[in-house]
């Protein structure tokens, strides 16, 4: 059985039930979260004090994952850097597929001129490569964490955008949809009660892989040193910080890595691994 | 017919071009209107006013910022890409160079990372729902979910920390034989190969993938033809034009991966220059390098989708 459920990953889905895969790369995500939402709580040393005599210390008892550049405890670093690249991102995706899932479905309802420009100038967005946009934008408005949520959001909101058009473009041409029209209901209706619980389960799964995208352009931003700026670091500020141990083969470099490389993997496989009946319909 | 291809065709440069014009106006913008004034920064903080209005007025900063676009386009357009702020050179000769670095790095990867990514990437196809077809697959997940500079340090560890084969910088201005030139060229094509294959290889075998559920394949398959022809002789024509369209694609990740890497081992290319230029505020190296990228972005992109119209040969 347990054989059977590993290679339903790859063949047939198994209906409803998340399979092994899916579980695991789930308990780890809600590892995270958790982490985010209890840090403070949960930090065996201050992220700011200096606890080791030594710089880039190695894996110890006291100090799990060593101690960084300044002979700071990267365990506890890590624990709070999960709150900025959670937070971050998640504020980030969700701005982004608000706007460009309302706006995608506005522009198959309405159609028209308002859809071929607002498709045009979205998808010209769509062709400036994503860390060049953060980089330039960044260098003209800083990077405060606000200012970064707003550029990442901006980023992703065309590809958002080009999703739920193309899936509510699909829906607009059924029957019901002709109905609500002859019944006179307006844009908000249409778009709310009618398109929206249509496309929602393939929509979320978009969200998921945009928010991959997310972490790993605000880490790649971070780590250029145009992201999350110190004295808060989130993964990718964790890496930047202590390149310098490269070199040494420090453990304060590769923990950070680390933890970006297994929340994104854990949602891609999650995704990979949702029951078919929810993704399916994002093959269209 | 051929009608239809040539103005389908034409209609995607065309686009092409309307979003040129989009995407270098987003540009413009977003580093013409900072908050800070241009002729301040130059001049630094104990300027006079009467010297800062004096070169606001020579730099024509007063005019509105819409002239100020247009008289940017046409110089881009002379190949007048302006001067830098930071060491008062013109742009193009500070991009000269760097220029030739960084394709030479994106045509090395090229070649690599295309043979492999294909091969990999059709033998997974040919042999799909196999253990190294699950191998490939979870793989190419791993690597695309991680970010390049965690690609970068893992091969620094890997090959310059543990094996101590390879240098961990880059300097181009070092190489001497051939031998220098694989070994300062070793890190960074191995990092960019990496993300670029990972993303060739996912899309190619879904191309194939494709092809292979489709009704002819099905009925070589019953007329008893083995896997490597079923794959090699009947779907692979037909997916060819998929498989170009993703390679193009695949490539125009370069364009991201490059930063990342050319910052991580220190190698004198755009994208370093143009990270360099964020962090001086140097607008006019940031407009130009920024619109080098997009262009080489732009240019990928509208190939890939040429290339998916002249190989349907519903079309042709």
């Amino acid at each position: 059985m347990t054989r059977a459920t590993l290679s339903g990953r790859f063949g047939m889905r198994l209906g409803y039930r998340f399979n092994l895969i899916g579980m695991s790369a789930l308990s780890i995500i809600l590892l995270w979260s958790g982490v985010a939402l209890f840090a403070p709580q949960i930090i065996p040393h201050s992220v700011g004090e200096i606890v080791d005599t030594d710089y880039f210390g190695p894996m110890s008892r006291d100090l799990w994952f060593g101690s960084d550049y300044l002979g700071r405890d990267i365990f506890s670093r890590i624990l709070m850097g999960a709150r900025y690249t959670l937070g971050i991102s998640l504020a980030a995706v969700s701005i982004a597929c608000f706007s460009g899932v309302a706006l995608g479905m506005t522009a198959a309802v309405a159609g028209g001129w308002f859809d071929s420009m607002l498709s045009r100038f979205l998808d010209a967005l769509n062709s400036i490569p994503s860390k060049l946009f953060g980089l330039v934008v960044v260098a003209a408005v800083g990077s405060s964490i606000p200012a970064l949520i707003a550029t990442l959001s901006v980023i992703y909101t065309p590809g958002a955008y080009r999703f739920a058009r193309a899936l509510a473009v699909n829906v607009n041409t059924m029957d019901f949809m002709a109905v609500a029209r002859i019944r006179g209901e307006g844009l908000p209706y249409l778009i709310a009660s009618e398109i929206l619980p249509n496309i929602l389960g393939p929509v979320l799964a978009d969200l998921g892989l945009r928010f991959v995208f997310i972490v790993l352009l605000l880490s790649g931003l971070s780590f250029l040193g145009l992201g999350v700026q110190p004295p808060y670091a989130d993964w990718g500020a964790l890496v930047r910080e202590n390149i310098g141990g490269l070199p040494f083969g420090a453990p304060a470099v590769i923990f950070p890595s680390l933890a970006i490389a297994s929340l994104t993997i854990s949602v891609n496989l999650l995704i990979d691994n949702l029951p078919s009946r929810i993704r399916d319909r994002s093959a269209e | 017919m051929r009608r239809q291809v040539t103005s389908l065709v034409v209609k995607r440069l065309l686009i092409a071009l309307i979003t040129l014009v989009i995407v270098s106006f987003a540009v413009f913008f977003a580093t013409a209107l900072l908050p800070g004034d241009t002729a301040t920064i130059l001049l630094g903080q104990s300027a006079t006013p009467e010297a800062v209005e004096g070169l606001r007025k020579a730099m024509h900063l007063n005019d509105p910022a819409i002239i100020r676009f247009l008289r940017w386009m046409a110089g881009l357009v002379q190949g007048d890409f302006g001067t830098s702020y930071a060491n008062n050179v013109p742009v193009a000769n500070l991009i000269r160079g760097r220029f030739a670095n960084t394709m030479m790095l994106a045509g090395l990867t090229a070649s690599i990372a295309v043979p492999l990514a294909l091969t990999l990437g059709i033998t997974a196809a040919m042999w799909r729902g196999t253990l190294y077809d699950r191998i490939v697959t979870v793989a190419t997940i791993g690597i695309i979910s991680v970010p390049e500079f965690m690609i970068a340090t893992l091969a620094v560890l890997l090959f310059a920390v543990y094996l101590k084969w390879l240098p961990a910088l880059s300097f181009t201005n070092e190489v001497k034989s051939f031998y220098d030139l694989m070994r300062t060229y070793a890190m960074p094509v191995v990092t960019l190969t990496f993300g670029v294959s990972a993303q060739m290889i996912r899309m190619t075998r879904a191309a194939v993938v494709e092809t292979l559920n489709t009704p002819y394949v099905e009925m070589a398959l019953l007329k008893g033809a083995s896997r490597p022809r079923l794959v090699l002789r009947h779907a692979l024509p037909n997916a060819l034009g998929p498989i170009v369209n993703s390679v193009a694609l695949s490539l125009s990740y370069l364009l991201g991966g490059v930063i990342i890497v050319e910052t991580i081992f220190n190698y004198p290319g755009i994208a370093k220059l143009m990270v360099d230029a964020v962090s001086t505020r140097d607008l006019p190296l940031i407009q130009t390098c920024a619109m080098i990228f997009c262009l080489g972005y732009l240019a990928l992109i509208t190939a890939a989708d040429i290339i998916a119209v002249l190989s349907n040969p519903r079309l042709r």
